[in-house]
């Protein structure tokens, strides 16, 4: 898996992409903790979002949960295959599963996320 | 976690498989141990089973048993047969009002060897404290004797069309046949994987299917030598989430959702819980009362064309007006979508009636559907 991603602690991870625009999914943790996924609500392009703040909500037979948006910006693109076709976030988390495209207001706002190794430390810990 | 939570004996079985343990009613529970709907559908189509010893098992036995018991609940037990289990509800009428405390089996057990007569009441983990309490409170002076038995014991529910073949191949010929013969809602006694155990022939899934109470020692044994029996055929072990999807498809009420203190038993289609001819037992009258005069809200099923569900608590609208609440709801695995038990205004009760749910802040098309969402083909067993 590529070493460039960041993580929030709320599993959604970020990628850099060479145009400047921030790649989000979410994470294979959370992914796996969530399971029998049912439902995902994305938004709609061109919405702002802030940091912190739920961009959509993903369903499980069990609960529902919200995206947040790891950093502030706009939703520019995003992954409309995906709610019918759930199971690739549990196959592909990183790559055909990704959620949002954003386009960043403040890059800067990436510092704040956690590196690989200190997201495995935080989802290590946690109760399964 | 600031208090200590109950452990089943099987507790070490569910962490060594992979159990997602939570805090159920205070009880250290798997809500499942890899996917929910994996669980649910091995259940609907080989067997399924769950440990379900944190619910409340309660030993009453004596001379007056019987008669305090029919004093109390709102089946009949006078005339109780052994081996009869029956569903009932628990009534108070302690603060005034009448409430329902908890909805509750109770079965009367083979006489003791001196010709006691003793009885069975199994009832919800999150009402025991209560339940035992209120009829701690209510005990006579003499006749009587009464246990709570839940700790020294362990539940084990086996649910599915091939549930009765899975324990009948463990028990002898004789045990085997007995048990096969069991009428639903009856009980016996049976070994089974060599342990001695009270079978009864109830579930909450909508399958066919026993539940057993065997020694908290025997426990594990039993249930890795059913597990061990049935994952050839199909069987799979399954926590309290597959246990919520199956019996909301079965259309089952469940404490705390469709049935609370303030209920009217008849709104949500439990009259046959509540005898109430001749019948005495705490708020007897009231029951009557309400059952003779319709009122409030009443409960249904709610089908969407999706399978994003409607939560316990949304509000159920047709247009402008909202119509109802729901308390149950989720995807459900057998049928492919998402359904939901709500207490609703009687005027859009009948099936086919266009409702729509609110989730979150959208609405949700959904058609008030007749329970059970879910039956099984009986010819099949």
């Amino acid at each position: 898996m590529a070493a460039d991603l960041k993580f929030a602690k709320t599993h959604e991870w970020v990628r850099p992409e060479a145009d400047g625009v921030l790649t989000v999914g979410v994470s294979s943790y959370a992914v796996e903790a969530l399971t029998d996924l049912v439902f995902m609500q994305l938004p709609a392009v061109g919405r702002k979002v802030k940091a912190g703040e739920s961009f959509g909500e993903i369903e499980s037979v069990k609960a529902v949960s919200d995206l947040y948006a790891p950093v502030s910006g706009e939703i520019v693109e995003v992954n409309a295959a995906l709610p019918g076709n759930l199971e690739t976030l549990g196959k592909d988390p990183y790559g055909d599963g990704w959620v949002v495209r954003i386009k960043a207001d403040n890059p800067a706002e990436m510092d704040g996320l956690l590196d690989r190794a200190a997201y495995d430390s935080l989802v290590g810990s946690q109760p399964h | 976690m600031s208090q200590l939570l109950l452990e089943t004996p099987l507790v070490g079985w569910h962490v060594a498989h992979g159990g997602r343990m939570v805090d159920f009613a205070g009880w250290r529970m798997p809500v499942q141990y890899a996917s929910i709907v994996e669980e649910h559908l091995a259940t609907r189509r080989a067997a399924g089973i769950f440990d379900v010893s944190h619910m409340g098992r309660l030993a009453i036995s004596g001379t007056a048993a019987v008669e305090w018991l029919e004093s109390l609940l709102t089946r009949k037990v006078a005339g109780i047969e052994v081996g009869r289990v029956r569903y009932t509800l628990i009534t108070s009428d302690a603060g005034g009002q009448p409430v329902v405390l908890d909805d509750a089996l109770v079965s009367r057990d083979t006489d003791a060897a001196d010709g006691t007569t003793r009885l069975a009441l199994v009832c919800n983990a999150s009402n025991r404290d209560r339940v035992v309490a209120w009829l701690t409170s209510r005990l006579p002076a003499a006749g009587v004797t009464f246990a709570d038995r839940t700790l020294e014991t362990a539940m084990i529910a086996v649910q599915g069309p091939l549930a009765m073949q899975i324990v009948g191949s463990l028990c002898t010929p004789a045990d085997a046949a007995r048990i096969a013969g069991l009428g639903n809602y009856r009980a016996t006694s049976a070994v089974v994987a060599g342990h001695a155990a009270a079978v009864s022939r109830t579930g909450y899934t909508g399958e066919d299917g026993v539940e057993l109470v065997v020694d908290a020692a025997a426990a594990t044994p039993v249930w890795e030598a059913i597990h061990a029996a049935g994952a050839p055929l199909g069987l799979r072990a399954c926590g309290l989430g597959a246990r919520d999807t199956l019996r909301l498809e079965a259309g089952m009420p469940l404490y705390g959702h469709e049935l609370r203190e303030d209920s009217d038993p008849s709104a949500i289609g439990l009259d046959l819980a509540v005898n109430l001819e001749g019948r005495s037992f705490p708020g007897a009258g009231h029951y009557c009362g309400l059952r003779n005069h319709p009122a409030g809200r009443v409960r249904v099923g709610l089908t969407f064309d999706s399978k994003r569900s409607a939560r316990e608590g949304d509000a159920v609208m047709q247009g402008d007006r909202q119509v109802g609440v729901v308390t149950s709801g989720s995807f459900a695995p057998t049928l492919g979508t998402a359904v939901a038990m709500a207490m609703v205004d009687r005027d859009v009760a009948s099936p086919g009636t266009a409702v729509e749910g609110v989730i979150r802040d959208s609405r949700q098309p959904a058609v008030v559907a007749p329970l059970p969402f879910y039956q099984r083909d009986k010819r099949r067993a």
